[in-house]
């Protein structure tokens, strides 16, 4: 069978991704490009007993290598050689996206150009002479509206005609005299840069000279999505209306959809699953072991992490949505100048925001953010955004030692967690990731109705990429803390004589200067790296409570005597603060890996916080006995 | 001569020079902020930072240090 490459390039916002879903429906494969986190999305068809291979490249503006996106499309073409490439050009906007397009052909690929949103530029009030475009360029034009599925016919009609023996169209007059007119420009630069101001000029002067011919304007309309902006990002109202939105979105994901359906799998995985499998595997007779394996170890174990799924899912639903209206450029431009004061773009305020509710999402979220460094800031910085896990153990120590003041301290410790991610943005911004600033250079898109099949497929990608680490990474870890947790050289042990208690003991005199160096913490640090709420349960378990109460004043009420007499309200509150601050839990590392590529990225992501909390809880406990706090 | 950080919201110029300097201006010039193109000011940010114009029939957003190194004549037909 013989197979045949197809590849889409467009700048973003042309609706690239909706012609490639409409081409490949769900029959496509999401990665990354080798050694980078740039999404790679491969779609494959049949068609007459030939395989298709449809490869969504990245949306660029250019091809000049600014940026990672558009070095992978670049080298793609390059060395790949894709026997057809289909530009996807917004109609709308036609004068920048012949930008790239020039480019393409300039590249001598078999290309055809597809003007996309034929739609909307109507509306805009563009007439678009396909034929004489087709003059200017030398190669096929064609018509879509991706949305309606408009056109998208004379698409898989290309793919049929596809074949290996493609040549570059038939060329034309015109394009031959601006491929000389190019060629004698770039001669003349001998020694200097080939991708020069004057190539850039040559080129935007061929549009033009193009469009006066091909493209007729009406009077400039005012577009419902240029009154719509008016308001949105306005002065006085941008900012009210951007907290309503973030509002809206984090109590449907906290409070309203994903949280009560997480508690439901929650309720559901713990209760008639957990004893389902009891049942069966009491029943099959299988030995002490396996039973505890598969029931504390893998469903207790992966199971917390399974519950953070609805949660997932409806939050990436929610900014696949955000996103595809347009709206998270307006985020972007409204926070850019708050931002900044971090040394991060407007585009990292939404991943930071997310922190508060969970992590993981949070870390996955940076994929916004344009550059490799920014991204990597950011990424390494959202954990200390105190996500809801960590809500139960502030809760539970500020019950027994401040009761009264508890909002007060939980207060200070998100605070604090803000206060710790701004420095080491600034910090990272001037070691690790040092370098000449890049400048916001943004593009505002029309205000537009996301497809509901992109939205879809989005979330989905996106939540998949999340289960597959909880089945994989998540799962190993688990049975390796209950390996831990059951045995101890001589056999199975309880708890507290197992090789965890053995390796809390180990690990306890590290926090010896802080006031709270006992075994029965350094257990609830270790498996808080499990999940961050372990540590209210672990205390429980290692304090011998065997059912701790779910409200965090009845389970202090339980706690009282036995952390009470280890912890003072000081050394409780460096505690927290070391709570607030160290590895993130085994979900997070997980997703470090994934967005952050390499082993050596996370491993230093997931360790430089433990260093950086044991510093700052030992400053706060010992600056507090100095101030005769203790 | 001005410089496209002095330009109001409303108003349209021609661009006259893109002064950034580095790989940002071939940025820039890509994203068609070359000279002769008209841009007009479309507003300006809550916080007062960045700015969005319109050029090529497209929005695009940056910050006001960089609008600062945009050499701009002002003209005075309306777009």
């Amino acid at each position: 069978m013989s197979v045949i490459t197809v590849a889409l390039a467009g700048n973003p916002n042309t609706g690239k991704s909706t012609i490639f879903n409409a081409l490949t429906g769900a029959r496509q494969h999401i990665g990354n490009w080798p050694g980078v986190t740039v999404e790679k999305k491969v779609g494959k068809v049949s068609k007459g007993g030939r395989q298709i291979n449809i490869i969504d490249l990245p949306g660029t503006y250019s091809l000049n290598e600014y940026s990672l996106e558009e070095k992978i499309v670049n080298d793609y073409l390059l060395k790949e050689k894709p026997d057809l490439v289909i530009n996807i050009v917004d109609a709308s906007n036609i004068e920048r996206n012949l930008y790239l397009t020039l480019q393409l052909l300039e590249k001598n690929v078999p290309t055809v150009v597809n003007l996309n949103m034929m739609d909307e530029a109507k509306i805009k009030g563009y007439e678009v002479n396909i034929e004489t475009l087709g003059e200017y360029l030398g190669v096929p034009v064609i018509s879509t509206v991706a949305t309606s599925k408009k056109g998208i016919s004379q698409l898989t009609d290309l793919l049929d005609a596809a074949s290996e023996e493609n040549s570059t169209g038939t060329g034309s007059r015109l394009w031959a005299e601006y491929l000389e007119e190019l060629a004698r420009l770039k001669k003349s630069h001998k020694d200097g840069d080939p991708e020069g101001e004057e190539i850039i000029e040559a080129r935007y002067h061929y549009i033009n000279k193009m469009l006066d011919k091909a493209l007729v304007k009406d009077e400039e309309k005012v577009t419902f999505s240029e009154r719509l902006d008016e308001i949105i990002t306005n002065r006085v109202l941008g900012i009210p209306i951007f907290l309503g939105i973030m509002y809206l979105m984090f109590q449907l994901t906290f409070a309203w959809v994903g949280q009560p359906v997480s508690d439901w799998l929650d309720g559901f995985v713990n209760g008639p699953l957990a004893e389902t499998a009891d049942g069966a595997l009491a029943a099959a007779g299988v030995a002490e072991w396996l039973h505890s394996l598969v029931i504390d170890g893998i469903i207790g174990g992966v199971g917390s992490v399974i519950v953070f799924v609805p949660l997932i899912f409806t939050l990436f639903l929610l900014i696949s949505i955000l996103d595809g209206t347009g709206y998270m450029a307006r985020v972007a431009f409204i926070m850019d100048q708050a931002m900044r004061r971090i040394g991060l773009s407007g585009k990292a305020f939404l991943p930071m925001l997310i922190g508060f509710g969970c992590s993981v999402p949070a870390v996955m979220g940076c994929r916004a953010l344009d550059s490799e460094k920014d991204r990597r800031i950011a990424i390494m910085i959202a954990p200390f955004m105190s996500c809801g896990a960590r809500l139960p153990v502030y809760a539970l120590f500020a019950a027994i030692f401040f009761p009264g003041s508890e909002s007060v301290v939980t207060l200070s410790l998100y605070l604090l967690g803000i206060f710790i991610a701004i420095i080491m943005a600034l910090v990272f911004k001037n070691t690790l990731f040092k370098g000449a600033a890049e400048p916001f250079l943004m593009e505002m898109p029309p205000y537009r109705i996301p497809t509901l099949q992109t939205v879809l497929l989005q979330t989905w990608e996106k939540g998949k990429g999340f289960l597959v680490r909880a089945g994989t990474i998540i799962f190993s870890m688990s049975v390796i803390i209950w390996l831990l947790s059951s045995y101890n050289f001589s056999g199975a042990a309880e708890i507290n004589e197992s090789l965890l208690a053995a390796i809390g003991g180990i690990i306890a005199p590290i926090f010896a200067l802080h006031g709270f160096g006992s075994w029965e913490t350094g257990v609830a640090v270790l498996t808080g790296i499990l999940a961050k709420e372990a540590v209210v349960s672990t205390l429980g378990v290692v304090y011998g409570v065997a059912e701790l109460a779910e409200e965090a004043v009845e389970a202090a009420t339980q706690l009282q005597a036995s952390i009470g007499a280890v912890f003072t309200g000081l050394s409780a509150y460096a505690f927290l603060v070391f709570t607030l601050l160290y590895t993130p839990c085994m979900a997070v590392i997980g997703t470090f890996k994934k967005e952050l590529g390499s082993w050596k990225w996370t491993l230093f992501s997931a360790l430089y916080p433990f260093v950086l909390a044991w510093l700052i809880s030992l400053l706060v406990y010992r600056g507090g006995l100095l101030l005769g706090l203790g | 001569m001005i410089t496209l950080k002095e330009v109001k919201p409303g108003q349209t110029v021609l661009v006259d020079n893109v002064k950034v300097t580095g790989q940002a201006k071939l940025r820039f010039m890509a994203m068609g902020v070359i000279k002769g193109a008209q841009i007009k000011v479309k507003k300006v940010a809550p916080l007062g930072d960045p700015i969005e114009v319109q050029v090529k029939s497209y929005n695009l957003s940056f910050r006001r240090s960089e609008a600062e190194q945009i050499v701009v004549v002002p003209i005075s037909a309306p777009m």
